[in-house]
């Protein structure tokens, strides 16, 4: 089995990689078999783990004491778990023309649930801490317990943040002074790109390596020991 | 010649990319290799934790990112044995349980980790954020069971956890934006400590978390699990795969320059 398996992906990755030469049957094979595979994994997880445990299982438990025949140990109170299924199942009324408006009331309590729970921690982490963050080098240079690198850093940092905002201040027309600010902040921000997409790149290749190193180690390496075996 | 260089076939491109990979792999070079601050810091962290210490792991990745990840995760999992150190495994990414439980099972048996009682995988749960906020209460309200269906109170490892409070540290392997989440939710709710080992997409968005303290270390790509493999002293893929990365990368730099010198030279003669 093991065996299929390396020989199913050498095959599957050498058929995706042909695109690079030009579009295929063999590419398309493959193509067409990830999408299909992953949706259909997709679904059972998503049936598995979302769909059983929090909507059929509190279904189930809600309405098992009212079914003919079974004792009712649970009241009325076991209802209430039939609240979020039911607006859950609201979202389906986007199928619907007609029913769309439906979908307002479980958007609405995701949004105010999500900003209820958001907002707040957002803001700290990502505005007050962050500026903290550019700040707070300035209070060890006042006492003298930064470094002359620490400096240059905590300086650029300012420029480079008080600039990109600059950029980014549309109230005011780039004129003047403003202008030449925004273009050092153009200047940060396409040094920040740099970064990203130098980054990107090694990502990129660190995957095509791993391919490789699969196609030459585990696929071939696995076909030299066969023949070494024969002969 | 120089219409030729601009006008050239990108299967050149494509075949001098797959040579500078397939001919390192074959060579098997080793360049030197230097451990960045951010690295070096989540060492220190782990290094410093007392024996049973309990720190949780995230697994946030799928097939894709795997060749980045996986290396990294391999090295922080053999630290974590080695130092008798217990880990809690938990992922987001619904493609992930299957890589993550065979990854920490591999680590356990080389290292000598017991199941249930030196770490345990929880598993998948969907609800991202909800899941992050729920398990600051009580971990126990989010996974019942671990990833075998093994309830949590059976598991000895889980005896004394209720939640973040008991945790050391959490460290997330991800190839999405999970780490700003458990950020957002874990740290700034419920002052958990988080590290992150994170794909070279995501890395320029991981260093502002660095610099305020809200990340106490990073783990950059395949570079970072180079790194971490050296300072384990345990060279595997991560090392093995930043040497042959070293070429590409050369490679690059010099079409690049290349594509630029031949741009230049041809606007001038238009000119």
């Amino acid at each position: 089995m093991e065996i299929f398996g390396i020989w199913l992906a050498a095959f599957l990755t050498l058929s995706i990689y042909s695109f690079l030469y030009r579009d295929n049957p063999f590419y398309r094979f493959a193509e067409y078999l990830f999408i299909g595979i992953s949706v259909g994994y997709y679904i059972v997880i998503y049936i598995h783990q979302g769909f059983i445990p929090f909507a059929w299982e509190p279904f189930w438990a809600a309405v098992k004491p009212f079914w003919p025949g079974i004792p009712r140990e649970a009241g009325w109170i076991g209802l209430i778990k039939l609240i979020p299924i039911a607006l859950g199942l609201l979202f389906f009324g986007g199928l619907s023309p007609r029913h769309t408006w439906l979908i307002r009331y479980p958007s609405a309590v995701l949004v105010g649930f999500g900003s209820g729970i958001s907002i707040p921690l957002m803001l700290q982490t990502f505005i007050f801490e962050q500026t903290r963050g550019t700040v707070e080098p300035f209070a060890a240079i006042n006492a003298g317990t930064l470094s002359p690198w620490g400096i240059i850093e905590a300086v650029l940092m300012l420029i480079g943040v008080a600039c990109t905002l600059t950029y980014f201040f549309f109230s005011v027309e780039h004129r003047g002074p403003v202008k030449w600010l925004s273009k050092v902040g153009i200047a940060f921000l396409m040094i920040g790109f740099g970064a990203a997409f130098g980054n990107t790149v090694m990502g990129r290749v660190a995957l095509l390596i791993q391919r490789v190193d699969f196609l030459l180690n585990d696929w071939i390496g696995m076909i030299i020991g066969w023949l070494g075996t024969i002969f | 010649m120089l219409d030729k260089l601009m006008n050239m076939d990108r299967r050149i491109v494509f075949i001098l990319v797959a040579l500078a990979v397939i001919i390192p792999t074959k060579l098997r070079v080793n360049l030197p290799i230097s451990v960045s601050e951010p690295t070096q810091k989540l060492y220190d962290y782990i290094d410093n934790l007392e024996a049973d210490s309990t720190i949780m792991i995230a697994f946030n990745y799928g097939p894709a990112g795997l060749p980045e990840l996986h290396p990294m995760g391999r090295a922080v999992l053999k630290q974590c044995f080695d130092k008798d150190v217990r880990v809690i495994g938990v992922t987001l990414a619904p493609d992930a349980p299957t890589l993550a439980n065979t990854l920490m099972e591999e680590i356990a048996q080389e290292s000598g980790a017991v199941a249930g009682k030196d770490y345990v995988f929880l598993g998948y749960r969907p609800g991202g954020s909800l899941v992050m906020l729920g398990m600051g209460t009580s971990i126990a309200s989010v996974f019942e069971n671990d990833y075998n269906g093994t309830a949590l109170a059976e598991i000895p490892i889980m005896e004394n956890i209720t939640n973040y409070d008991q945790i050391s540290l959490l460290v997330d392997f991800a190839s999405g934006n999970t780490t700003e989440g458990w950020i957002n939710y874990a740290n700034t709710q419920y002052n958990l400590q988080i590290a992150s080992g994170v794909t070279g997409v995501i890395i320029a968005q991981m260093y502002p978390f660095l610099q305020t303290g809200q990340l106490v270390g990073l783990i950059a790509g395949i570079a970072g699990a180079a790194e971490y493999e050296r300072l384990i002293d345990a060279p595997a893929k991560g090392m093995q795969w930043i040497n042959i990365e070293s070429f590409v990368h050369l490679l690059i730099v010099g079409l690049v320059i290349l594509g630029n010198i031949a741009f230049f030279i041809r606007n001038r003669q238009e000119e």
